[in-house]
């Protein structure tokens, strides 16, 4: 599997508040959800049994939070580029997503300040199903590069 | 199924309990079946010459990776407070103070920082919430998280 490279250099400057941020979709199976609890030692049988899930109440199978959470942090760091840090990375599980769903992580800017000679960017960040629902909603405070 | 969870006071007065601190070590391999697991293929987390010549020196995790060392305590402990039937993951909050780099050793320190109850559609739902840090084998406070899970 090649390996993409990383996406070109995102400077403060470059940001303007109501930007949106590049979209990511993702598609998680459930394969991708076994291979998740055997990383996360989660292995609350919600995410890989249907019948169990089902017993306690769920439509079937759904996708975990955390993984969700682990999109975000695929969704920032793709977009700020290599320069850029994540200070700080929030989310609210809402709604269950389940398998096979395209799932869209979509942000954009609310704000941007300069504090201690760091640049800081902050963006609400939200995962889309495929019913337009926001079934994650977080936010992410970044550093980027200056061109100053 | 409605309402069977037993709520004791033993339960609401967990709060504050810190557990054993747990040590991961951090591997190359972790790192890459974290990447694989996202499916996340960013160059830095897996890609060593890649990663020689970035301003990192060398690979780096992605910095959600960090949410994973100490989750399996986590996961266990919620088990032992009550008998949920089923436990939801709420909230993530992380702060990321320095990038993670494979051979380094992470102490995972978790506290239960509150525990709530409210009656929910499905009877009575339980919100408890956990702050973890994370520190390297040099003391340094390298990231903080504050996971909220609900049980009922």
């Amino acid at each position: 599997m090649k390996l993409t490279t990383m996406s070109k250099q995102l400077y403060y400057e470059d940001v303007a508040i109501g930007n949106q941020i590049s979209p990511l979709t993702k598609q998680p199976t459930t394969r991708q959800l076994v291979m998740w609890a055997g990383v996360s030692g989660d292995y609350n049988p919600i995410h890989y049994d249907k019948d169990f899930a089902q017993d306690r109440g769920l439509p079937g199978v759904v996708v975990q939070g955390q993984l969700l959470g682990c999109f975000m942090g695929q969704l920032m760091p793709d977009w700020i580029g290599e320069q850029g840090i994540l200070r700080k990375l929030s989310c609210r599980y809402k709604g269950m997503n389940f398998p096979s769903e395209a799932l869209i992580c979509k942000g954009k800017v609310n704000k941007k300040y300069v504090k201690d000679s760091q640049h800081y960017v902050e963006c609400s960040l939200w995962v889309e199903n495929p019913k337009g629902e926001k079934t994650v909603s977080g936010k992410a405070i970044v550093v980027l590069p200056s061109r100053d | 199924m409605v309402g069977n969870l037993l709520i004791t006071e033993e339960l609401m007065g967990k709060t504050g309990i810190e557990w054993d601190p747990r040590e991961y070590e951090v591997e190359r391999g972790m790192i890459k079946r974290f990447a694989q697991a996202i499916d996340d293929q960013n160059p830095l987390w897996q890609d060593e010459e890649y990663a020689h010549k970035s301003k990192y020196g060398s690979i780096i995790a992605p910095p959600t990776f960090i949410t994973i060392l100490g989750f399996d305590q986590l996961m266990e402990e919620i088990l032992t407070l009550a008998s949920f039937r089923t436990i939801l993951h709420g909230k993530t909050e992380l702060e990321c103070y320095q990038p993670i780099r494979p051979r380094e050793i992470i102490s995972v320190t978790t506290k239960i920082t509150d525990i709530r109850q409210r009656q929910g559609k499905v009877g009575k739902v339980v919100f408890i919430t956990f702050d973890t840090t994370y520190k390297n084998q040099r003391q340094e406070l390298v990231a903080k998280c504050q996971q909220m899970v609900i049980g009922y």
